[in-house]
C-alpha cells in the first residue's frame, strides 16, 4: 500500500521501520513510484536521485538487518532545496547560470541528516536563486499547489513545500531568507520553521543575502520540525556565523503545552490587505490557544509596515555582490563569441539569469552605488535597527508573537508574474523576522471556503525555538487540519 | 521629486548595468526603468522614518574575526575545482582577453 506508507511523517515512519512493519527499501520505493506518477503534473523536483536513493535504503535494511541501533532518522527519505549543494548531484540553485553544475561537496546540513540516517530522494524546484514568492521565476519550470494545480505553491521553497504536502517525501529542507520556507508551507498546508539566524550552518548554501539566510525545515507535523532542527542545528567550523550555542531536546517541548505563556497579538499584523478568511482561521486560532490557557495581549510592532522598503534594499544589495560571482568562467556555460572577458561576463550573465535575479542585481547594485549608499543602503540598515528593536521591546513582555503567514491564500499561477511589487508585497508579514533575526514557525490553521490552505505564524525570540514548539505542538494536537488532504487535482 | 521626474533614467539604467555585468537589450532597458522606477517609488517611504541616531544593523549577530594557524591543510584537488569549468586549460580557466594590447 504505497500510499499509506507516504502519507506517515518522520516519527510515525521510524515506528513503522523500527517494528519491522516497513522497510527502508519499500519505503523509498513507495516514495519513488508516488513520484512517478504524480510529479510529471505537480514539478516539485528538478532531480530525482533514484539510484543513490535505492542504494542507501539498501544500506539501511542491510544495517537493521546487522541488528544495528536505528539511527534518529534512519532510512527517512527528504527531498532537499536545490540551492543546497549536493555532492555529485547537479545544484542548479534554479538557474540556468549555474546550468549542470555538480558539487564537489555537500552542505552541511545535508551531511548531519545523511549521517543519521537520512536519504536524500532528490532536489526540489525553487525560484532562481530563492528570489520570489511562488517559484514561478525558476529558471526551468513552475511548480503547481497540491491542493489547486491553477495555483502557486508560494515560494521560494515551493518545491519542497509542494513534495511534502503531497506526499512525495517524508520531509524536507528549505531556506528562508524573507519567507521562502513560511510562505510556501502556508499556501500547501504543511509545517514550515525558519530557525534563529545563525542556528543553522550555511556552509554549502549557495548564498542570497547572507545576513538573511537560513536553512529551514518542511514537514508534515511540528514533531517533525523538532526532529529535523535538532539534527541540523549547532555550530559549525565552516560557517562562522553559525552560533556557538548547545542545541536542546526540542521535542522534550513537544507535551509541555501552551499553559502559562503570554503570547502578542500585533496590531500592524491585522491590517487592511489581509484576506478576511485569513483573519478569521488566524482569529480562531487565538482563541484555541487561550483555551488551552496561553494569556493572550494586544502589541505594537510599529515598524512592520517599513520592513518590505527596507528588504527590498538589503536583500538585493547582498544578492548583487554575492551573484557576482557566476560570470562564466568557474561553472556554468559560457556565452559565445565575445572577445575580451568583460563582453564575455555581461553577456553570459544576461543569457544565464532570469528577468527577476536581474531586477535584484540591478536593484541592489544601484542602491550600492555612489551617489546613493547613504540615502537607500545606509536608511534601510538604520530602519532594520528600528524593527529589531520592536522585537526586543515585544519579548520582554510576551513569550511569542501570533500572526498571520502570508496575507491570502495560494493565488493563481501568473497572477503576479508582471507586478513584481505585488509579489514582494505578499511577503510583508514574514519579512520583518529574518530582518530582526528572529525565528518563526507556520503551520496549518484551517482553509479557506475554496478549500486552499492558510497557515498560522508563531514568532520567537532568538534561540527560543523551544517555545514556538510547544506553542505549535500545543495548537496542532487541539485541531485536526491534517486529517484533511490536498486534492491534487484528482490524480492520487 | 515631482511626479514627472523618473526616480531613475535610461542613462542610470545603463550605467548600474554596466557596474552590474550585465548586458540588457533595449526593450530591456526601458522595462527595468520602469520597474526600478515602481519599486523604488514604493521604497520612498522608508523617508518617513526618522532614523536619527539610530546606529545601523549590518548583521543581527556580533561578527567577530575567526582566526587559526597558519598551516597547510588538505584542500580539494585541482580536476574537481576545474570539473565545473566552461572552458579549462591545464591547470587553469581559461578566459578572453583581459588586458588592452
Amino acid at each position: 500500500m504505497p500510499a499509506a506508507w507516504t502519507s506517515l511523517t518522520i516519527h510515525e515512519s521510524l515506528d513503522a521501520l523500527r517494528s519491522g512493519a516497513v522497510t527502508a527499501s519499500a519505503l523509498v520505493e513507495a516514495y519513488l513510484a508516488r513520484i512517478a506518477a504524480l510529479d510529471p503534473t505537480l514539478s516539485a523536483f528538478l532531480t530525482v536521485t533514484v539510484d543513490a536513493a535505492r542504494a542507501q535504503a539498501a544500506a539501511v535494511d542491510e544495517r537493521i538487518r546487522r541488528g544495528e541501533a536505528l539511527r534518529p532518522l534512519e532510512g527517512m527519505p527528504l527531498a532537499v532545496k536545490d540551492v543546497l549543494c549536493t555532492h555529485g548531484v547537479r545544484t542548479t540553485c534554479g538557474s540556468k547560470v549555474l546550468g549542470n553544475f555538480v558539487p564537489p561537496y555537500d552542505a552541511t546540513a545535508v551531511v548531519r541528516l545523511v549521517a543519521l540516517g537520512a536519504i536524500v530522494l532528490g532536489k526540489t524546484n525553487m525560484d532562481e536563486f530563492a528570489m520570489g514568492s511562488s517559484t514561478e521565476n525558476s529558471g526551468f519550470f513552475p511548480t503547481r499547489n497540491p491542493w489547486a494545480l491553477d495555483r502557486v505553491p508560494g515560494g521560494s521553497s515551493g518545491g519542497s513545500a509542494a513534495a511534502v504536502a503531497a506526499d512525495l517525501a517524508v520531509a524536507g529542507l528549505g531556506t528562508d531568507t524573507g519567507g521562502s520556507v513560511r510562505q510556501p508551507a502556508a499556501l500547501c498546508g504543511v509545517v514550515g520553521l525558519r530557525p534563529t539566524y545563525g542556528r543553522v550552518s550555511r556552509y554549502g548554501l549557495i548564498a542570497f543575502a547572507s545576513s538573511l539566510d537560513q536553512i529551514g525545515t518542511l514537514t508534515k507535523d511540528v514533531h517533525d520540525a523538532a526532529l529535523l532542527l535538532e539534527a541540523i542545528a549547532g555550530h559549525d567550523p565552516m560557517d562562522s556565523t553559525s552560533a556557538d550555542q548547545p542545541v536542546p531536546d526540542y521535542r522534550a517541548a513537544l507535551g509541555q503545552g501552551a499553559r502559562g505563556l503570554t503570547l502578542g497579538i500585533p496590531d500592524e499584523y491585522f491590517v487592511a490587505g489581509l484576506d478576511p478568511e485569513v483573519e478569521g482561521a488566524v482569529r480562531d486560532a487565538i482563541a484555541v490557544l487561550e483555551r488551552l490557557g496561553a494569556r493572550t495581549r494586544r502589541l505594537s510592532l510599529p515598524h512592520t509596515d517599513y520592513g518590505v522598503a527596507a528588504y527590498y534594499i538589503i536583500a538585493p544589495a547582498e544578492a548583487s555582490s554575492n551573484l557576482a560571482r557566476y560570470d562564466g568562467v568557474k561553472y556554468g556555460p559560457r556565452a559565445a563569441g565575445a572577445k575580451d572577458v568583460v563582453t564575455m561576463t555581461a553577456r553570459t550573465r544576461a543569457e544565464g539569469f532570469g528577468p527577476e535575479v536581474k531586477r535584484r542585481i540591478m536593484l541592489g547594485t544601484y542602491a550600492l552605488s555612489a551617489g546613493y549608499y547613504e540615502a537607500y543602503y545606509g536608511r534601510a540598515q538604520r530602519v532594520r535597527t528600528l524593527i529589531r528593536r520592536d522585537f526586543d521591546r515585544a519579548f520582554a513582555e510576551v513569550d511569542a508573537i501570533v500572526a498571520p503567514t502570508a496575507p491570502t491564500p495560494a493565488f493563481k499561477l501568473g497572477e503576479k508574474t508582471d507586478d513584481p511589487l505585488a509579489m514582494y508585497l505578499n511577503d510583508v508579514f514574514t519579512i520583518p523576522q529574518p530582518l530582526a533575526g528572529v525565528p518563526a514557525i507556520s503551520l496549518p490553521c484551517g482553509f479557506s471556503a475554496a478549500g486552499l490552505p492558510i497557515g498560522l505564524q508563531l514568532i520567537g525570540r532568538p534561540f527560543d525555538e523551544t517555545t514556538l514548539f510547544r506553542v505549535a505542538a500545543a495548537y496542532e494536537a487541539a485541531t485536526d487540519w491534517r486529517s484533511r488532504r490536498p486534492g491534487l487535482g484528482g490524480l492520487s | 521629486m515631482s511626479p514627472e521626474e523618473p526616480r531613475i533614467t535610461r542613462e542610470e539604467v545603463e550605467h548600474v548595468a554596466r557596474l552590474a555585468r550585465l548586458e540588457l537589450s533595449p526593450a530591456e532597458k526601458e522595462r527595468m526603468r520602469i520597474q526600478l522606477d515602481g519599486i523604488l517609488g514604493y521604497i520612498e517611504k522608508l523617508r518617513e522614518v526618522d532614523v536619527t541616531g539610530v546606529e545601523p544593523t549590518t548583521h543581527v549577530i556580533p561578527l567577530v574575526n575567526v582566526m587559526r594557524e597558519d598551516e597547510v591543510r588538505p584542500s580539494y584537488p585541482v580536476d574537481a575545482m576545474l570539473a565545473n569549468a566552461p572552458e579549462p586549460e591545464g591547470d587553469c580557466f581559461r578566459v578572453p582577453k583581459i588586458l588592452e594590447e
